[in-house]
């Protein structure tokens, strides 16, 4: 599939498909396509943000990407290898410690009975084997990276600690593990407005410095846009659009993009009493449409794609 | 236009709420808070987690619980003096001049009872009509936030998130109140369903005449919808202005942080 291209790839997401097989206790057993034919790639130290609505299959990719089940069908390549086939035992640790996740709740992500210090040293030690003086400075180190005061957050609890705070112990933790790739799944839906820029902030510098790959989650296009090297929009399991940001912000092409864009409050339109149930009776329509499965793959301009929508430009 | 004491429908002076604290100290959530609102008016009050926003809204209804007590201030909805009204009147007046929408369409809906219960528990409660004339008046206000009368018989779980909040609306509707209190009512929702949502607000509203306090931390959001805006700071409103000007030349130091704390989307 054609893609923007990169310099280094870290991770190739290869016609992924997941097909959930469900047996509930009432009713008929029945399918669900959580991810249906999905290709992407991001190049290393680069943001790739999935933007989408809940139950589009963004969270389903993140997870598959972290190898928490195996795909139907499709493959997943880390660093050009394939990590349905890491049978070694020390291959499979090195994609654990390669690839983290931060969740959305920042609040359940922490063991509220253990100190910040015993969260950031459990993986320096377990991961990095450190010791004595070298972990305390490791676990100093990784506390400066996310912009938190060691002295004054290392002997806390995580309730001492704001969301914000919280969230960055999480992100934190990833890198004592040594992580090339964060996938962030919703990292600030839950925390306060006032904070969530600084949190996208600081994301936005560990890939800059220190070279993190992101794999960023999220229904908000708007932070989508402030972090991300390219974008892609998913819904009922596909990849409806995707390239640079400017692009497909500036120029959107498929019709749930736009019923996407259009809805992002904007302060400057005030909503319209006329508008009343037209919005609604549209959003239906492009839903319907959206949920589609198709092969048709449309270069809009380089670095910018559409699926199945044949619009003219 | 509603500063008018005369004319408004809400209107509280010199709110002071204080909690408890396990020491036995006081602290004050919300410290001296003035505002009023209009007829018809959609008044928006903004503010981080913890400034107090809440607390106003629990306070309007008298739903503040101990340890929270109200220790000054007055507040006169439609000509009532709620601080002075005797529990009797008070559960009378709940729901029907006053109702609330909360955060979290799924914790508002009773699990285990189908959506014609908790209408008809609203219903027949404050009405005391029959069952079949309360199932009339659920149908009614389904068919108003476009949802078919015969999901009425469905569990809270059969339905999407944007149709349970449809359906906490629709509740909040079923005694026709002169002021609906909505604590973020979209936070928990995708931007598409959202703008459904508001939608249907903004029609409802049109067409009942009800004024909203509207509560969010998204100032974009409330923009859009609201005519004034309250910013909150640490149990103070630093800034009230109409919706326009907060958002054009916003005047306190914080109104201007809070905007460039949220990314906004721009368009190319």
């Amino acid at each position: 599939m054609r893609a923007v291209q990169h310099a280094s790839e870290m991770l190739r997401i290869d016609g992924a498909s997941k097909v959930f097989h469900l047996k509930p206790m009432l009713g008929p057993a029945h399918e669900v396509v959580a991810l249906n034919n999905i290709s992407l790639t991001i190049g290393a130290g680069k943001a790739l943000a999935v933007v989408g609505e809940s139950g589009s299959g963004k969270s389903t990719l993140g997870r598959a990407v972290a190898r928490l089940f195996t795909l139907s069908s499709g493959t997943i390549f880390f660093k050009g290898k394939d990590i349905a086939r890491l049978h070694r035992r020390d291959e499979r640790h090195d994609y654990q410690r390669s690839v983290q996740m931060v969740f959305q709740d920042p609040f359940s992500a922490l063991n509220p009975a253990h100190t910040i210090q015993h969260h950031l040293e459990r993986p320096l030690v377990l991961h990095r084997k450190l010791r004595g003086a070298a972990l305390d400075a490791a676990v100093r180190e990784v506390c400066t990276d996310v912009e938190l005061d060691p002295e004054a957050t290392l002997s806390k609890y995580p309730h001492e600690l704001s969301g914000g705070q919280r969230q960055r112990v999480n992100l934190a933790r990833a890198l004592a593990v040594g992580a090339e790739l964060i996938i962030a799944d919703e990292p600030t839906s839950m925390l306060d407005v006032s904070i969530r820029r600084s949190v996208l902030d600081l994301m936005r510098r560990m890939k800059e410095t220190l070279a993190i790959t992101f794999l960023y989650i999220t229904h908000d296009i708007a932070t989508a846009q402030f972090i991300a090297d390219e974008i892609a929009i998913m819904y009922a399991g596909q990849v409806v659009e995707w390239g640079l940001p400017k692009l497909v912000i500036a120029n959107p092409q498929h019709p749930y993009t736009k019923l996407l864009l259009s809805a992002v409050p904007d302060p400057a339109v005030r909503l319209d009493e006329k508008d009343g149930r037209s919005f609604s009776s549209d959003a239906q329509a492009v839903r319907a449409l959206a949920k589609k499965s198709t092969e048709d793959i449309r270069e809009v301009q380089p670095g910018h794609y559409v699926r199945g929508y044949m619009a003219a430009s | 236009m509603s500063d008018n004491a005369q004319a408004a429908l809400v209107d509280v002076r010199g709110l002071k709420v204080d909690f408890l604290t396990a020491k036995g100290g006081l602290f004050t959530a919300v410290k001296g808070v003035d505002f009023s609102i209009g007829r018809g008016e959609v008044l928006g009050l903004a503010g981080e987690s913890g400034c107090g926003k809440s607390t106003i809204a629990l306070s309007l209804m008298r739903l503040h619980r101990p340890p929270a007590i109200i220790s000054e201030g007055s507040i006169v909805i439609d000509g009532e003096d709620v601080l002075a009204m005797s529990p009797e009147r008070l559960q009378r007046w709940r729901w029907s001049k006053v109702s609330m929408v909360f955060q979290s369409a799924m914790n508002s809906l009773n699990p285990v009872l189908t959506i014609f219960e908790q209408f008809r528990d609203v219903i027949v409660r404050h009405t005391g009509v029959s069952r079949a004339r309360a199932r009339e008046r659920a149908s009614e206000l389904l068919a108003l936030i476009g949802i078919p009368a015969d999901r009425l018989d469905d569990y809270p779980h059969q339905l999407s998130g944007g149709m349970r909040q449809r359906v906490v609306l629709a509740i909040a509707l079923a005694l026709d109140p002169k002021l609906i209190i909505m604590d973020e009512p979209t936070t928990a929702l995708d931007v598409v369903v959202q703008r459904e949502i508001l939608q249907e607000i903004v029609e409802l509203k049109r067409k009942f005449g009800f004024s909203i306090l509207f509560i969010t931390h998204d100032l974009a959001l409330m923009g859009q919808f609201a005519d004034r805006i309250a910013i909150m700071l640490e149990g103070r409103l630093v800034e009230v202005a109409p919706s326009a000007q907060l958002i054009n030349s916003p005047q306190h130091e914080y109104t201007r942080r809070l905007w460039s704390s949220m990314p906004l989307l721009t368009r190319g």
